[in-house]
């Protein structure tokens, strides 16, 4: 069901809402978290909805979406609300603000967070420079970004380094967690020798990669080669290389990868980009501070032998 | 700078603090006995589907089916594609599925074919060196437990079972296990010849269900629950299995077991032993099984059985708007089986934390609709300052775990009508996991079967926890077998009146689930 609310205020957003769930029967209860996207355009905004309709069947929450419109003229709110099938597992509320308000969506924000539960913030687009100070990004718990969606995620990222607080996060990390898993095994098994060097290869317009190669060189304390194919092509391939022989799992079509290493077989397996909503998902799973990624991030990046193109200070095309 | 050190025990990718990082799997395979089974096809073949979509199968995971059928490799991959089609819950997803179906293999033979095992060993050898499985095996015994001798004695004699350096066996069953203590401890001891009482795994589909880790959750982790968990605030405890399907085309399998066998030794004693035992000391396999035995250990039934046990076998009704036949007209089942679709009794649990409060199991086919649950019902509060009519209507207090369908919590409490009378009635207050929360969230099989791949084994009963559910199920079924027939219930209803007259005898009745 899609009410829409035009020219209206927080208040009577508010009692729709309870109206609607007392229509409805008690389904809008047991809603474990406010998500709030903060969008630009309303197709962004439509595209991350859809997305956090799908997450919100494992995380059921209240999604308030805040599309900022015209800047000039009076103050207004628009609010819509989306409940019941057209919502997935969520309620739905999106409120664009017109006008002076257009700078103070947290004003209209606040009335509507669930009672003493969890926020997250989410900037499926471009994300203010430093995300906690924001207004909004103050009353989250955690803030997710995406690094990907910037035009030059180097510089995006190096400003997520500076101003890192616990609690950010950003979907270009979540993105390399099957990766990561699938290193982090190929380490379980013998021989049991240390990493001397490795090499992490992919577009090299991705954070994705970036993020891998700095958690591998934090982790690992190791040089770490980040190797560079054309852009859009995501993670490709990672080397460790070990006196015993190297492992190499690579991913040349974006969908299954091979892994080798002495000794043993060449293995298959698939591993396919994750969709966005399983990203969202995954990050909605765990609200603390995800410490791994804030050392991948301030202390791994540094350590990153990037080439010779980003040496120089130009960005890769 | 020196590079981290990598040893087992130390894995520098491996942070404690990374609850993101996913649990895979090492290099390995499942061999499958039993390959054509509802099971297997509707469950496990799935739920390895599933799990390699997600992404929680080591590369170079490997399937081998074992089955008495003139199949190739081909024909085994195409009934596991069909089953992932028809069953999966993750859609397919073709490179996925090539890369599955690329370590699928098939060995045709019987169980009693030395030769079938032979053949069986040189395949698994041929997948450590093609795929890189390294030696590590989980068997499946997907088969009727009268099978389980001759597959582990095969499995010894052809070497398959023995452990080698650094890699594992597991084996994997089912249940029932045994259908009775004597059975029992013999299938425990075929078994656990062959195979170390740690790389046995038994599956109890219920514990690797959200809702019943969620026991734990919901006791341990809270503060507003335990106080109240014990014989001065609860009354009774009810926990329900009902199904509303009959027995369908497991008569071979059902008939002589009956409803008590089937579910109560399993599934509903192990429900019983999540809610009623004490705070294990931690949630590591051994504390976690020492407390379940524990508590089972303090099973009691009541001296007379015949006031505190029912039975019922399902005849002809109306079921949700179908008129189904009744067990005896069943294909299969001969007009004088004395097998019980639906079983009631009454356990109490000498601990000081229980002691007189009744645990009410019951379990049946055919009954209203399919709901398993534990509704733990509270006493009355001791003063009540309204007029008796302005609690007429007021019932006992609950918590209610809704296992399935329709996973949640629910609390049962009092509250004013509106209106200017003071009046009290009852009040559902109720928390659900999402709509849709089963679609996305694992099927128990994904998580078992993961677990028994890793080794993890929490989940998964001990043999003396089996044992402790037969000796007090044992005596209930010597009782039935000289009593005849079981009380007859319409199809579609809630079980026989004598399970009634059992709760009404003392002053309670069973909740409408």
């Amino acid at each position: 069901m899609i009410v829409d609310l035009p020219s209206t205020t927080t208040a009577a957003v508010g009692r729709k809402l309870v109206e609607l769930r007392n229509d409805v029967g008690a389904v809008a209860l047991g809603r474990v978290l406010t998500l709030i996207i903060v969008a630009d355009e309303a197709e962004a905004a439509d595209e991350a909805i859809e997305a956090a309709n799908d997450a919100s069947r494992q995380h059921p929450c209240r999604i308030i979406a805040l599309l900022s419109g015209n800047k000039r003229g009076a103050s207004r709110l628009d609010a819509q609300i989306r409940v019941g099938g057209d919502a997935g597992a969520s309620e739905v509320i999106v409120l664009r603000t017109h006008g002076p308000l257009a700078a103070h969506g947290n004003s209209v924000v606040v009335p509507l967070l669930l009672p003493d539960s969890p926020v997250v913030a989410w900037w499926p687009k471009a994300a203010p420079p430093d995300v906690s100070a924001s207004a909004i990004g103050q009353m989250a718990q955690r803030r997710i970004t995406d690094a990907a969606e910037v035009r030059n995620s180097w510089a995006e990222m190096a400003l997520r380094a500076d101003s890192y607080q616990p609690g950010d996060t950003d979907l270009a990390w979540t993105r390399i967690t099957l990766w990561r898993g699938l290193l982090a095994a190929a380490l379980d098994e013998p021989p049991y020798e240390p990493v001397i060097a490795a090499t992490v290869t992919g577009g090299s317009d991705s954070p994705s990669v970036d993020l891998l190669a700095a958690w591998l060189a934090e982790a690992l304390r190791c040089p770490v080669t980040r190797g560079r194919t054309r852009a859009g092509t995501g993670m490709a391939s990672v080397r460790l290389e070990r006196r015993g022989g190297n492992i190499d799992i690579a991913r040349p079509d974006g969908a299954v990868a091979t892994m080798a290493q002495p000794g043993q077989p060449v293995r298959r397996i698939s591993l396919g980009r994750r969709e966005l909503a399983e990203c969202l998902a995954d990050e909605l799973r765990r609200l603390d501070p995800d410490e791994i990624y804030a050392e991948a991030l301030t202390k791994g990046l540094p350590r990153l032998d990037r080439g010779t193109k980003t040496r120089k200070g130009s960005r890769p095309s | 700078m020196s590079p981290t050190r990598v040893t087992a025990e130390m894995n520098p990718l491996r942070d404690p603090r990374d609850k993101r990082l996913p649990r895979i799997a090492g290099p390995c395979d499942l061999v499958l006995f039993g390959v054509t089974g509802d099971l297997a096809t509707k469950k496990i073949m799935p739920a390895i589907y599933d799990l390699a979509n997600r992404g929680l199968l080591p590369p170079g995971f490997s399937l081998v089916g074992f089955a008495r059928r003139d199949w190739a490799h081909e024909d085994f991959c195409k009934i596991v594609h069909e089953s992932v089609r028809a069953h999966a819950r993750t859609p397919l997803r073709e490179e996925v599925w090539r890369s599955l179906a690329k370590g699928i293999r098939f060995v045709p033979g019987t169980f009693d074919d030395p030769k079938a095992f032979d053949l069986l060993r040189e395949t698994v050898q041929q997948l450590d060196k093609e795929r890189g499985t390294r030696g590590n095996h989980a068997f499946y015994l997907s088969i009727p437990p009268a099978s389980f001798a001759t597959v582990c004695q095969q499995l010894h004699s052809s070497g398959l079972s023995h452990d080698t350096e650094g890699a594992w066996r597991r084996v994997v069953i089912e249940k029932p296990f045994g259908h009775d203590l004597e059975s029992a401890r013999e299938l425990n001891s075929i078994v656990g010849n062959v195979f170390a009482s740690g790389s046995i795994f038994r599956i109890d589909h219920y514990l690797g269900k959200e809702t019943v880790q969620n026991i734990l959750a919901l006791r341990f982790a809270n503060q507003m629950f335990e106080p109240l968990w014990n014989a001065n605030y609860v009354d009774h405890v009810q926990i329900t299995m009902a199904e509303d399907i009959g027995i369908g085309a497991r008569a071979g399998y059902y008939d002589g077991i009956g409803a008590a066998r089937d579910v109560i030794q399993n599934h509903l004693l192990q429900l019983l032993a999540l809610t009623a035992m004490e705070e294990p000391v931690s949630f590591k396999a051994q504390d976690l099984r020492a407390e379940k035995e524990k508590v089972l250990s303090a099973m009691r039934l009541p001296t007379d059985l015949a006031k505190s046990t029912a039975r019922g076998q399902y005849v002809e009704g109306w079921q949700g708007g179908e008129q189904v036949v009744g067990y005896l007209d069943e294909d299969g089942i001969t007009a004088s089986s004395t097998t019980e679709t639906y079983a009631a009794l009454k356990i109490e649990i000498d601990t000081r934390r229980w002691a007189g409060v009744p645990f009410y199991l019951r379990t049946g086919k055919r009954l209203g609709k399919r709901v398993t649950e534990i509704a733990v019902v509270f006493k009355r509060a001791p003063h009540l300052p309204f007029t008796e009519t302005a609690t007429e209507e007021l019932g006992q207090n609950a918590i209610v775990i809704r296992i399935q369908p329709d996973e949640g919590v629910t609390m049962r409490f009092g509250s004013k009508v509106p209106g200017s009378a003071m009046e009290v009635r009852d009040v559902n207050m109720d928390f659900g996991y999402g709509s849709s929360f089963t679609e996305s969230s694992p099927e128990a099989y994904e998580r078992l079967i993961l677990d028994v791949l890793l080794g993890d084994p929490p989940l998964f009963p001990r043999h003396e926890e089996v044992e402790l559910a037969w000796q007090i199920l044992d005596p209930v079924e010597a009782f039935w077998a000289k009593r005849g027939r079981p009380d007859p219930y319409p199809a579609g209803g809630w079980g026989p009146d004598s399970a009634d007259d059992m709760m009404r005898r003392d002053g309670r009745t069973w909740r409408k689930p």
